[in-house]
């Protein structure tokens, strides 16, 4: 350990890339949060859910592009979303609870390339950029050399609210205990005279419009390409598995804890980058086969 | 169905894949091989999802492993003795896939499904990333492994056309070690297991034991496949490790029917041909290609392996039987 | 099962019904088959119109012919996908069977279609892809270059950073082959002149979530940042920097990809920044004016670098082709006469290397007013070395 100064500069690097650890992390748990319901309360394996952030940054940057703000993007991109989200799961997804999961993954892998190819022919297949609302385009300086976008900071404080919108949502509200008793046990909520396809249809669009807004809220730092989907849905699964199927606690402190591997392991070991997150995995599911927390 | 009638089938094929190489047209022999080399792939993926009943979504990791075993193992300038290399990748992508298998078998359903896939991606970053691959462009098998046993030279896998009937024995082979395999008391547990694992276990057998042989042997077999990718195109990159190669491949098997060798080598046919079609027809031949998918899913209720027995049904209804 | 087999009957079949047909359909016509492997699609998609734009312009300009011949165009869209490289380039060479194979951009995919070429003994032009190897140890009579390798624009950027008396430097880049060789090449001559290289930073292609390395530069200080990205990545990086706050501080230095065709993206951003290239925008020269008021007419857009190095590729197919008379089946000669070739480029006029590949000025741009202006030339003539090459 190098002593004085130095020791003291690397705590405040250190601190900084807790920051940018916390803040990937966050964005992590809102495409995953998505994934984790449906899977645990619809027992439904979605591949397609990538696609849904790849939508959310495309559409951010057409209806950016289109009212000339980000903010207006996303004012209409969540409804716009939640109602193609209600669509799908009318359309196609219904079809699919009583289906073997093979079935599942073999229609959703199908859904990836409708997606993806239908990207290409309403917006191309350039790599754009979405610019920053002014407001937020500042920094901040944190060292003498180094100053911090704020539109990080706000993201990350988008997320923290709606994580603790969902917790409210799910513990406290009635729409909240049904998805908790569904989680449970079907039939049994069936008995109970609730309409259980109704629930399913709002889950699965908020699932949809959580992923699409994660998609629209990273546009500007991630720019917006082809594929940009398939990455993020890899991960999201990573952090299912690790959390557990279907909570949505287990989700948080999975991303958050993907969040910091993947940005030390980038700067620590480059070169085992790409392997850490799933280093941690399997040592999970060593641990705790059904994830650091059981459904239910 | 009479089994010499099916016999004849298998051999009319056989000996139509035999002539490819007659067309002396290399892109089409070319295309033909590869075609062979997915069709072993599928192959080895169908002792899981069809036979066994696991759904593997990580089964290109095992493919790879093997292409690149045989890139990193040989010299760079000089030729590897193929005795050695093609056992030497084969063992390496059974090991992975037996050291996997500890792992991933521990869970089921769903959760087996996204962690073949989550261990696939391991591997895929394992050549992706470490100074042990050639990063994102992959490394070159700059000289094919040479047959020689000891200055004799039975053929010559730089010559496109021994490679192909290399290629083709290989398919012979494999299709026959796996329908023996299957026939066996082996097979007939891996069978059970598919269909209730519960009652299998309360017979007394430990099923888990069952299942890894049968990962690991799958493994090994889509090891071979990786090997004959790398040696047609001498060029090996992440990709062949990547997701949607795992997706492509459970696709072909299920095209051909689950469960059902003959079908998995269709499948590949099938999938290739699609491929192809569809990729000189448009530019967006993916859209087709998902619409066909997810068509398939939703009127097909029963799953796609139904169709096949459907459609001779209503063949043989009809009369009209070939 | 019979079923399945059936199905399998048929589409071999077919597919041998196929090989047929289009051994049949190779009818004799006297065109030349060009065939263009480049990215139509993806990250780099402008890249490869732009090449094909130049290309094309170079032909048209000679009447549409080449050495009397007309010109029938191939197109293949390579994606940048390193996986798919060795069938599409056999998609050109084997099923088309075309005369000159162009391509790529993608250095990885550039390697494949380099192996394919010497194994079918087809004439390739590389109008971009810089991999050292090309032109290095897998260096064959029948590849050629018209751009540049990885290695020279870094090198005399690693001068440049010596002269300007930086002792410490930090390096970042994707991690693929373009990237690390312009690393390797940047401090091959940095370390020659005394600088040091204190820590080389990668991730993935083409990944752009650039914050924790900010974050590490910041926290290392070095005198000089130098990095390889191009297109929209490196667009996003230089806006990035700005942002972290680090360009007041510390000075970023790239290979002239950093800037080409981004200036726009990049806005303020990329005020003052310098770079390395072997084309720049005020060059003094009457070919490169003349070049960039067609290029400008014909295709209503500004020509960048990929134009320039897709419009010399032509010209060097069309020395070749003039020495050997229009007659692409004496290959010996196409070679000899694009060998002796003095290319008249919008660069400057060059020559090639032994190995094929350009020997040419290298030019030190500074980014004034929306433009990559040339302020030097740190290095003149100068020749990839060429390592490994035995031609």
């Amino acid at each position: 350990m190098p002593a004085g100064q130095g020791t003291l500069m690397d705590f405040a690097s250190f601190l900084i890339q807790m920051l940018n650890s916390l803040q990937y992390g966050l964005l992590l748990f809102l495409v995953a949060s998505g994934l984790t319901l449906v899977f645990g309360i619809m027992g439904i394996i979605n591949l397609a859910h990538g696609s849904f952030y790849m939508i959310g940054a495309y559409l951010a940057f057409v209806l950016t592009s289109a009212t000339g703000s980000l903010f207006l993007a996303i004012l209409l991109g969540i409804p716009l979303t939640f109602i193609v989200g209600a669509f799908l799961e009318w359309a196609l997804f219904s079809h699919l609870y009583k289906r073997e999961h093979l079935e599942q993954v073999l229609l959703t892998y199908g859904l990836i390339l409708i997606f993806e190819e239908l990207r290409s022919l309403l917006v191309g297949d350039e790599v754009h950029g979405v610019d920053i609302p002014a407001i937020f385009s500042a920094s901040i300086p944190l060292s003498d050399v180094l100053s911090y976008p704020v539109y990080r900071l706000v993201i990350s404080g988008v997320c923290i609210v709606l994580a603790v919108a969902l917790y409210f949502v799910i513990q406290r509200t009635r729409l909240g205990m049904m998805i908790r008793a569904g989680n449970h046990d079907r039939t049994m909520v069936e008995a109970l005279g609730i309409n259980i396809n109704m629930i399913y249809r709002v889950v699965f669009a908020l699932g949809f419009a959580l992923a699409a807004l994660a998609g629209m809220l990273a546009a500007p730092i991630s720019s917006v390409f082809p594929n940009m989907g398939s990455h993020v849905l890899i991960i999201s699964f990573v952090i299912v598995v690790i959390g557990g199927i279907g909570s949505v606690w287990g989700a948080l402190i999975a991303a958050l804890v993907i969040g910091f591997a993947d940005t030390f392991g980038k700067v620590l070991l480059p070169d085992y980058a790409g392997m850490v997150v799933y280093l941690v995995m399997a040592v999970v599911l060593l641990w705790r086969p059904e994830g650091i927390l059981k459904k239910g | 169905m009479s089994s010499l009638n099916s016999t004849i089938f298998k051999l009319a094929g056989l000996a139509l894949l035999a002539c490819v190489p007659l067309t002396g047209e290399s892109f089409y022999v070319e295309l033909a091989a590869k075609t062979l080399v997915l069709a072993i792939f599928a192959m080895s993926l169908d002792l899981l999802v069809g036979f066994t009943g696991l759904v593997s979504f990580g089964h290109a990791a095992y493919f790879g492993v093997a292409a690149y075993s045989v890139a990193l193992l040989s010299p760079k300038y000089e030729a590897a003795s193929l005795w050695y290399v093609l056992p030497a990748s084969v063992g390496l992508s059974a090991l992975a896939a037996l050291v996997v298998g500890l792992f991933v078998l521990r869970t089921k359903g769903i959760y087996f499904i996204m962690v073949t896939l989550a261990f696939a991606q391991l591997a895929f970053f394992v050549f992706h990333d470490t100074p042990l691959g050639g990063g994102s462009d992959g490394i070159y098998l700059n000289v094919k492994p040479t047959a020689a046993i000891a200055g004799w030279v039975p053929f010559d896998l730089d010559n496109a056309t021994h490679l192909y009937y290399f290629i083709l024995g290989a398919l012979v082979v494999v299709y026959a070690f796996l329908a023996r395999i299957l026939q066996s008391p082996f097979g007939r547990v891996l069978v059970g297991i598919k269909s209730n694992e519960h009652r299998m276990q309360s017979m007394g057998y430990l099923t888990f034991r069952y299942k890894l042989a049968a990962f690991a042997l799958a493994g090994g077999l889509g090891g071979v496949a990786g090997f004959l990718y790398a040696v047609v195109f001498g060029f090996v990159t992440p990709e062949l490790l990547s997701w949607h190669q795992s997706g492509n491949v459970l696709l072909m098997v299920i095209l051909g029917g689950m469960g059902n060798l003959v079908g998995a080598i269709a499948g590949a046919f099938v999938f290739t041909g699609m491929q192809e079609v569809f990729g000189n027809w448009t530019k967006h031949w993916q859209l087709v290609m998902g619409c066909v998918i997810v068509a398939a899913v939703l009127f097909m209720p029963g799953g796609l392996s139904a169709v096949p027995g459907r459609i001779k049904r209503a063949l043989q209804g009809g009369g009209s039987n070939e | 099962m019979g079923h399945n087999l059936n199905k399998a009957f048929k589409f071999g079949i077919g597919m041998a019904l196929a090989a047929g047909l289009t051994s049949g359909a190779q009818a004799a016509d006297d065109k030349i088959k060009v065939g263009f492997m480049l990215p139509y699609t993806g990250t780099y998609a402008s890249l490869g119109n732009a090449i094909t734009n130049g290309f094309k312009q170079y032909v048209a300009e000679q009447g549409g012919k080449l050495s009397g011949r007309e010109i029938e165009y191939f197109t293949v869209d390579d994606e940048s996908d390193p996986a798919k490289a060795t069938e599409n380039a056999n998609k050109l060479v084997k099923r088309d069977k075309v005369d000159l194979l162009v391509g790529t951009v993608h250095s990885g995919v550039a390697l494949a279609m380099a192996k394919v070429a010497r194994e079918n003994k087809t004439l390739l032009i590389v109008p971009n892809a810089g991999a050292d190897e090309i032109t290095g140890p897998l260096c064959a009579p029948n590849v050629f270059r018209s751009s540049f390798t990885n290695w020279q624009p870094a090198y005399a950027m690693g001068k440049v950073a010596a002269q300007k008396g930086y002792k410490k430097v930090v390096t970042l880049t994707w991690k693929y082959a373009a990237g690390l060789q312009s690393i390797d090449g940047f401090k091959e001559a940095f370390e020659q002149a005394g600088g040091k290289v204190v820590k080389d930073m990668t991730l993935p292609f083409p990944n752009v979530e650039f914050q924790p390395f900010l974050t590490e530069i910041a926290s290392l200080k070095p005198d000089a940042v130098f990095v390889f990205f191009a297109g929209a990545g490196a667009a996003k990086f230089v806006k990035d920097y700005a942002a972290a706050g680090l360009n007041k501080t510390v000075p970023l230095l790239g290979s002239g990809f950093l800037t080409d065709g981004n200036l726009d993206a990049m806005g303020d951003s990329g005020k003052a920044l310098q770079t390395t290239l072997h084309y720049a925008d005020g060059l003094d020269n009457k070919k490169d004016q003349a070049f960039r008021l067609t290029y400008a007419k014909t295709y209503k857009m500004q020509p960048d670098v990929y134009a320039v190095q897709g419009y010399d590729a032509a010209q060097l197919y069309g020395a070749g082709l003039k020495a050997a008379g229009g007659d692409v089946s004496k290959q010996a000669d196409v070679i000899k006469g694009m060998e002796a070739a003095k290319i008249d480029s919008p660069r400057g006029a060059f020559t090639l290397s032994k190995a094929h590949n350009p020997v040419q000025d290298i030019y030190l741009r500074e980014v004034q007013g929306g433009q990559n202006k040339v302020i030097g030339i740190p290095t003149k003539a100068l020749a990839d070395p060429a390592r490994g090459c035995k031609l």
